[in-house]
């Protein structure tokens, strides 16, 4: 196990990068901390993958350093640094037997025959593959090839960290979860440093105890499930986690309000920005709200999403959308009010830190 | 139930005829000269099983087939590892790639008896290249006088023909293997041998089993290329199968025991190639009862 520290890291694949554009990777200062769980989420292409080849070395990076417990192992090559990865498609050895191919990592190590059968076959128990331990690896189900390429990486009792790229995507819906519920116990018993890579964000956050959530070759934002929900650092954040995104809408400052045509709402303190940057308030759908008085809106569609509704409006020639409350009826005056609770606001896409205590206001939204 | 009716034959009756003109009739013909004899004037006499019998008992058969194999082995021996060999040192992108494939490419586009002449002149020890230079730097080098330097000659030139086929072959499985098996071999910390033996040669193995059939298959029949250079000499030398054969049919006009010897020929090519596709597919089927111990 270790702690793994990315210092400075911009990667570019095509030599004599130019601009920022060229870079997969812009500028990447992060730690890991040991034993922690953390998943990698993002669009494609925004250069998660590139960050988790670039910590097991399969990439070397254009800039930058990387150290696992301190120490620097930018230069050392794949083998030497003791990884894990797990690749988005199974990879076995097809001439071996599911056996063999666990003991392959430390045959390949010199590690003595006994001492590799016992290993083997903790980790035989471990993935629950014991019944099929002297099956040749080639018919197997894809979800049991997927478990002896995570496998190979746990008969390394030593490995630093274990890596996932999405790992889930070519297995059937219901054994994902029993995947991840066993990635998730084998977490919470041995302690390894894990990382995740995925776009999925469910998948993103039930695994994990922290996410990173990347944008465009940048860490937008690392946090805990909730804090990505309630205070996404970053518009994309917002937008891209939630189910439906956050609602973004224009605004102006007056004063510690915010203003959306002729409303107005109170912000818990004046903020202090530097400039005049682009403003937006961002609202989760969770918080917006029906109610008698507010700002009026239309109906546009709604939306059965299963467990809820979801109301599809415009409010002063601005989309948004509202989860609906079991049984709730849309009245035929439909006025909307913003939860205080749930607005941020943000300058330039990055969110403006308002501490305090909201405004005492009933509802969100005053005429 | 539904009344039966034996219409759809008429969708399979273009492929039949076409069978039956380009190879079933052939072939039956010489079926049936097998099994008779002729005196000329087209007056054919009921043999029965006499050719075959001749066929099997001469010694001329026997040798000649022998040679087959030997031929055959030898070059499957070098050309298949060879062409390994290749494939694995071949670039995987940029200009070379292209470079690669024509240059390789090129042997096999030319006709065979254009190869048969090309090391025909080669070899010769007055004017070719080859040959005039191993004479003048003193080896005792003549194809044309000693079976030993008619052999090497002939499987030099078969090298050279076809070991790039078994190149393209195996590059095209190798290029097919995903980047991931490599990442991940690394990953093990799987040395340059390991990654041989167990990623790419079992990747391989498909398209192996391929070249290994096509060459096996092509040269037992080699005709063509031994018949320019050597003739089948010195003496009976390199006078294989197909060789003999058409020195009996159409040198002696001996239609019987020639057609009788095609037939085992063919069986032989028939029973050789099934045997090895066998062999070489044993491992292919997914078997869930696969109960192979764990060494």
């Amino acid at each position: 196990m270790a702690r793994i520290d990315l210092a400075n890291i911009r990667h570019a694949y095509g030599p004599d990068p130019q601009s920022e554009a060229d870079y997969a990777l812009r500028r990447i200062n992060h730690g890991f901390e040991d034993g922690g769980a953390y998943a990698l989420l993002g669009p494609s292409g925004c250069g998660k993958t590139s960050l988790l080849n670039i910590i097991s070395g399969l990439v070397q990076p254009t800039q930058g350093r990387v150290r696992f417990n301190g120490e620097d192992v930018t230069e050392l090559p794949t083998e030497k640094r003791n990884i894990a990865q797990v690749f988005q498609f199974p990879v076995i050895y097809d001439s071996m037997t599911v056996h063999e191919n666990l003991a392959f990592p430390l045959r390949n190590r010199g590690v003595k025959r006994a001492e590799a059968d016992r290993r083997v076959n903790e980790v035989l128990e471990m993935i629950g593959l014991k019944p099929q331990a002297d099956r040749r690896a080639r018919g197997l189900t894809a979800d049991e090839k997927q478990k002896i390429s995570l496998g190979r990486g746990l008969v390394r009792s030593d490995v630093n960290a274990i890596l996932f790229d999405e790992p889930l995507t070519v297995i059937d819906p219901q054994m994902k979860w029993e995947l991840r519920a066993q990635l998730k116990e084998l977490h919470r018993r041995f302690g390894y440093t894990m990382m995740y890579v995925t776009h999925d964000q469910t998948e993103a956050l039930t695994f994990a105890d922290k996410v990173v959530v990347m944008y465009e070759g940048e860490i937008v934002q690392v946090g805990s499930p909730e804090d990505l929900f309630e205070r996404p650092r970053h518009t994309f954040v917002g937008y891209f986690i939630g189910s439906p995104g956050m609602n973004i809408i224009p605004t102006e400052l007056d004063g510690a309000n915010v203003r959306l045509g002729e409303y107005f709402a109170p912000l818990p303190m004046k903020p202090h920005l530097r400039g005049s940057p682009k403003l937006e308030i961002g609202v989760r759908p969770e918080y917006v709200r029906i109610t008698p008085e507010g700002i009026p809106a239309q109906v546009v569609r709604v939306e059965d999403a299963g467990r809820f509704r979801i109301l599809h409006a415009t409010m002063e020639g601005h989309n948004v959308t509202a989860i609906l409350r079991e049984g709730e009826e849309i009245p035929a005056a439909l006025h909307l009010t913003v939860d205080p609770k749930g607005l941020n606001l943000y300058a330039d896409s990055w969110r403006v830190e308002l501490s305090g205590q909201p405004a005492e206001t009933p509802h969100g939204a005053a005429p | 139930m539904k009344p039966t009716n034996q219409k759809a034959w008429f969708l399979v009756l273009p492929v039949l005829l076409l069978v039956a003109i380009s190879a079933l009739i052939p072939l039956m013909t010489v079926v049936n000269y097998s099994v008779q004899d002729t005196f000329g004037n087209n007056q054919f006499f009921w043999a029965g099983t006499v050719w075959y019998e001749q066929v099997l008992h001469s010694e001329r058969f026997w040798n000649a087939l022998l040679r087959n194999l030997i031929f055959s082995g030898i070059i499957l021996a070098i050309e298949i590892p060879l062409g390994v060999f290749v494939a694995l040192h071949m670039p995987r992108k940029g200009w070379g790639v292209a470079a690669c494939l024509v240059l390789m490419a090129l042997p096999l586009l030319i006709p065979w008896n254009v190869v048969g002449t090309i090391w025909q002149v080669f070899g010769r020890v007055d004017i070719g290249l080859l040959g005039a230079t191993l004479s003048e730097l003193g080896v005792d080098y003549n194809y044309v006088q000693d079976p030993v330097d008619a052999w090497a000659t002939l499987i030099v030139m078969d090298v050279w023909h076809w070991t790039s086929l078994v190149a393209l072959l195996a590059y095209a499985g190798l290029v097919s293997i995903p980047d991931a098996y490599y990442q991940a071999a690394r990953i093990d910390g799987a040395s340059p041998w390991a990654v041989f033996r167990h990623i790419q040669l079992p990747k391989m193995g498909r398209v192996l089993t391929i070249a290994v059939l096509l060459r096996f298959m092509d040269s037992f029949m080699i005709y063509t290329e031994p018949f320019v250079v050597t003739g089948g000499g010195p003496g009976n030398s390199t006078t294989f199968l197909s060789i003999d054969l058409v020195q009996m049919a159409i040198g002696q006009f001996d239609l019987g025991p020639a057609a009788a010897m095609s037939i085992v020929y063919f069986l032989i090519i028939l029973t050789l190639s099934w045997v090895f596709y066998a062999v070489m597919t044993r491992d292919d089927a997914p078997s869930p009862t696969d109960k192979e111990g764990a060494p």
